[in-house]
């Protein structure tokens, strides 16, 4: 008994150390001077240089064209995270409402039709989804970012199932009270499906932010940057200019990014586990 | 408050499977009509069908003078409790109460005064503001109810509203369901399979089999003059004993049993006698013979379960009958008992048609 619980609390530290450690030196490191780094590699110990590089990483423009400080990427991944966020929730809220309480004609076949597109990444659809953006003159605009991305197969699925583990009576019972299908939908499903919304906010918001090749397509301009893109731009001066590389910089973008999630993840997990495990009755 | 008319209402899903097949009936104003039957014989559908929330595939079913085959359900000024009470989880007891009347764009004020009243009259206006799953089964039952009250239907339709309580609770529960409805004075249709909920709860009562009422009338009228084997077998707790047998112009035979008394049956015909275990009684010389199996003692009354001597049942086992005994009727078991009873108050239906003949 005590043999397994000592053993098995070797393994999740051990589990622990592999996933945070990798964060941890990325941290440390972008607490040091570029030449430390340069000189003697990736660091395990915090250096003295913190406030020095997050401060010119988060307000003072870099970048190729010197345009773009962290605080304004910050805001178009946050801008993209929850726009992508909500918009999936919206849109697949109300596509599985269709599908599960309407009947119409091919709804089945409709509805698989939209679970197959699950099998179709977005790198798949890039081109056409492009050129389409393109057409409509949403390039480099938030609006181009994040509309081509709102429609959520799993999203979709995900609603679906949940709707069909909510009994029929409270549907008979709301057409009883004289409820609308907007009334239904707004006054008992919405708040129904509370915990699963929160759920699919946080893994979207998080698949949202971590966008990379999407917004790389979709923004010319360096103040639409996100900051995943960011640190690619780092990244990219490193191998091309002359300048000493800003590894530590690239480091501190790194951490700014993860933060977001990890904020959203631990500010939410409870209703996030619930969301996921709980079918509220 | 209205009267409610069915007319050849029919029920056939689009599988060509037929749930309800023509029924008429007429339930007055203020009427308490209780359909029983076995499950899946489409009472429930019969009900959700008065509700809106089945279509009709044939017939009319009116509310008052109005005609409802097309009216929506929200609009046929019924209420319905559900069995599972479909309570909104996400609401307070006072917002599921008050939720009809804001679809209907009732002032606030005359809202709240209505949900309070019922929830006076219902004893819940303690729990005003709890969610449903703060509530125990009995107290969801009665916002339930309240939820159909503060809308004063002109209908009240019951889908097995007691059928998840536990036995005590059910008890007192039908009895509040009785008194509110006569107090309200609301014609109201309730669903039940257990036969005692619908003999004490029905003003009359429905019996319904594979799709048509087989008997309607009230409660005392079905029991003591069944007009059918299946309205004889539904109706009586503890239920009727059916003794296969044939008649051969003097006596009814099975076996070696012969039971004289009876006269003007057709013969050669399968028939059944069905005699109420209350009807029976201990008498020396009379007819039957059993022997105990079983005693079941409830207090005031005893239940003795035994096999009929000298018969059989179709498939030729044993034959159960069971006798009702004042609460001193101890008998052992094995012991043989003499039983017998009075022709006049057995019924014979034939067997293939279940009709009744005497």
């Amino acid at each position: 008994m005590e043999r397994t619980r000592i053993s098995t609390h070797i393994i999740l530290i051990c589990g622990a150390m592999f996933m945070t450690l990798p964060v941890w030196i990325a941290f440390a490191t972008s607490t040091h001077a570029p030449e430390t780094i340069l000189r003697e590699g990736l660091q395990f110990w915090p250096g003295g240089n913190f406030l020095k590089t997050y401060k010119e990483v988060l307000f003072v423009e870099g970048g190729v064209m010197k345009k773009v400080t962290a605080i304004t990427m910050l805001k178009n991944s946050l801008i993209l995270g929850i726009g992508f966020a909500v918009g999936k929730v919206i849109v697949s809220m109300l596509a599985a409402y269709a599908i599960v309480y309407f009947r119409f004609r091919f709804a089945v076949p409709l509805f698989w039709v939209i679970f197959m597109t699950l099998l179709l990444p977005l790198e798949v659809r890039i081109i056409p989804s492009y050129k389409v953006v393109a057409d409509l003159g949403l390039l480099d605009t938030q609006a181009g970012l994040i509309i081509p991305l709102i429609a959520s197969a799993t999203g979709t699925f995900f609603f679906r199932q949940f709707f069909r583990s909510v009994p029929d009576e409270l549907l008979e019972a709301a057409r009883l009270d004289g409820a609308t299908a907007w009334g239904f939908f707004k006054d008992i499903l919405v708040p129904l499906s509370k915990t699963m919304i929160a759920a699919i906010l946080i893994i979207m918001f998080v698949v949202g932010w971590n966008q990379y090749l999407w917004p790389l397509i979709m923004t010319t301009k360096e103040e639409n940057y996100t900051l995943v893109i960011g640190i690619k731009q780092i990244y990219q001066v490193l191998s091309e200019g002359g300048e000493i590389p800003q590894f530590q910089k690239a480091f501190a973008m790194t951490i700014l990014a993860t933060l977001p999630p990890v904020l959203v993840v631990l500010i939410f997990q409870n209703w996030f586990v619930k969301g996921l495990v709980e079918s509220e009755k | 408050m209205s009267s409610v008319t069915l007319k050849d209402v029919r029920k056939t899903y689009p599988n060509g499977a037929e749930a309800i097949r023509g029924v008429d009936m007429d339930i007055k104003s203020g009427e308490l009509i209780v359909f029983v039957g076995p499950s899946g014989c489409g009472k429930s559908t019969l009900l959700r069908m008065v509700a809106g929330l089945e279509g009709i595939s044939g017939g009319d079913i009116s509310i008052g003078e109005r005609l409802i085959n097309d009216v929506s359900p929200s609009e046929r000024d019924v209420a319905m409790v559900f069995q599972n009470y479909a309570l909104y989880p996400h609401m307070s007891v006072r917002g599921n109460m008050s939720y009809g009347l804001k679809n209907r764009k009732m002032p606030k004020a005359e809202i709240d005064q209505k949900v309070n009243d019922a929830a006076k009259m219902l004893k819940i206006d303690a729990f005003l503001e709890r969610q449903p799953n703060q509530l125990s089964g009995g107290q969801r039952q009665r916002v339930a109810m309240g939820r159909a009250i503060v809308r004063e239907p002109s209908v009240f339709l019951f889908d097995e509203p007691l059928s998840n309580l536990d036995a005590k609770l059910r008890v007192q529960m039908r009895i509040e369901i009785k008194k509110l409805q006569r107090r309200m004075n609301v014609t109201s249709i309730y669903v039940t399979h257990d036969q005692t909920e619908a003999m004490t709860l029905a003003d009359r009562l429905a019996v319904i089999n594979e799709g048509r009422v087989e008997q309607m009338g009230a409660p005392m009228e079905l029991y003591t003059n069944p007009k059918t084997l299946f309205v004889a077998s539904f109706i009586g707790a503890p239920a009727i004993n059916l003794i296969p047998v044939t008649f051969d112009g003097q006596t009814l035979n099975n076996g070696p049993l012969e039971l004289s008394g009876f006269t003007g049956l057709p013969e050669n015909t399968d028939l059944v006698l069905g005699i109420r275990p209350d009807v029976m009684d201990k008498n020396p010389s009379g007819q039957f013979e059993m022997r105990v199996d079983l005693v079941e003692r409830h207090g005031g009354e005893t239940l003795i379960y035994g096999a009929l001597s000298n018969a059989v049942d179709n498939q030729g086992e044993e034959l159960e009958i069971c006798l009702k005994g004042d609460k001193e009727m101890l008998p052992e078991l094995d012991e043989k008992l003499q039983l017998g009873f009075d022709p006049s108050t057995a019924f014979v239906f034939r067997k293939d048609t279940g009709e009744r003949l005497i």
